[in-house]
């Protein structure tokens, strides 16, 4: 495996990730406080929208690409063998993935 | 790394002192891994709420009940203080903030803004 960590994408990763799901938060908190869903039917009908299916997708896409990274540093901070490290670092990248492809379910299910 | 043993050891927490800048640094990366933690319970309310009508009202009176709004209260906390520590530290990247004195202060507004939203959020959920 290659001993690079890839230290500039993932900062800027990190970084582009934020930006997004800063701006996506501000979206969605106006959204709650000017017309917040009332209903099953509110909730549902938002969420199948295709701008906002979309744009949430993004927002989980983000979110799997920042707690990746900020994870990942934590994991290289603090566990020190290198058995350890790889057997946290498979199984985070396994649950964000799989939280990803879940999300994707959940949105087209809706849409 | 062979001098371990007589590098001297200070754990006394009461006579700690960091600076606000490390405080807030620090919790920014406690509230990070909290919120990472809660991802798939996320998702999770994600899918049931959307699953059927009887489950959105399943998820809206759970949510009615106090002890999960307090537990609400230290996420909307938790988030809070992510976010906007998350700010400054962008900020940070475009060398805004980073002399000594205006981090400070950088760091204080990020505090204050996080109790801000906790109050806020105590305002309007409890």
């Amino acid at each position: 495996m290659s001993r690079r960590s890839y230290g500039l994408r993932a900062w800027v990763l990190q970084r582009l990730s934020a930006v997004y799901m800063g701006l996506f938060l501000i979206f969605l908190l106006f959204h709650f406080i000017v017309d917040a869903p009332q209903s099953y039917g509110d909730w549902h009908g938002w969420l199948a929208g295709s701008f906002i299916s979309i744009a949430s997708a993004l927002f989980f896409l983000a979110l799997m690409i920042h707690a990746w990274v900020g994870v990942r540093d934590v994991i290289m901070d603090y566990v020190n063998s290198t058995a350890s490290r790889f057997i946290l670092l498979s199984s985070v990248a396994l649950v964000l993935v799989a939280c990803s492809l879940w999300v994707v379910r959940i949105l087209f299910e809706v849409a | 790394m062979t001098e371990n043993s007589k590098r001297p050891v200070f754990l006394n927490l009461a006579r700690i002192h960091l600076p606000v800048t490390a405080v807030v640094s620090f919790l920014h990366r406690i509230t990070g891994i909290l919120l990472f933690l809660l991802i798939p319970a996320l998702v999770y309310l994600l899918d049931y709420s959307l699953a059927s009508e009887q489950q959105y009202n399943e998820v809206v009176d759970w949510f009615d009940n106090r002890a999960i709004r307090y537990g609400l209260l230290i996420l909307i906390w938790g988030f809070a203080h992510h976010y906007f520590a998350g700010i400054r530290f962008l900020l940070l990247d475009l060398d805004i903030g980073i002399e000594l004195a205006s981090s400070r202060v950088g760091a204080w507004i990020v505090v204050v803004a996080g109790v801000v939203m906790l109050f806020l959020g105590a305002y309007l959920l409890l």
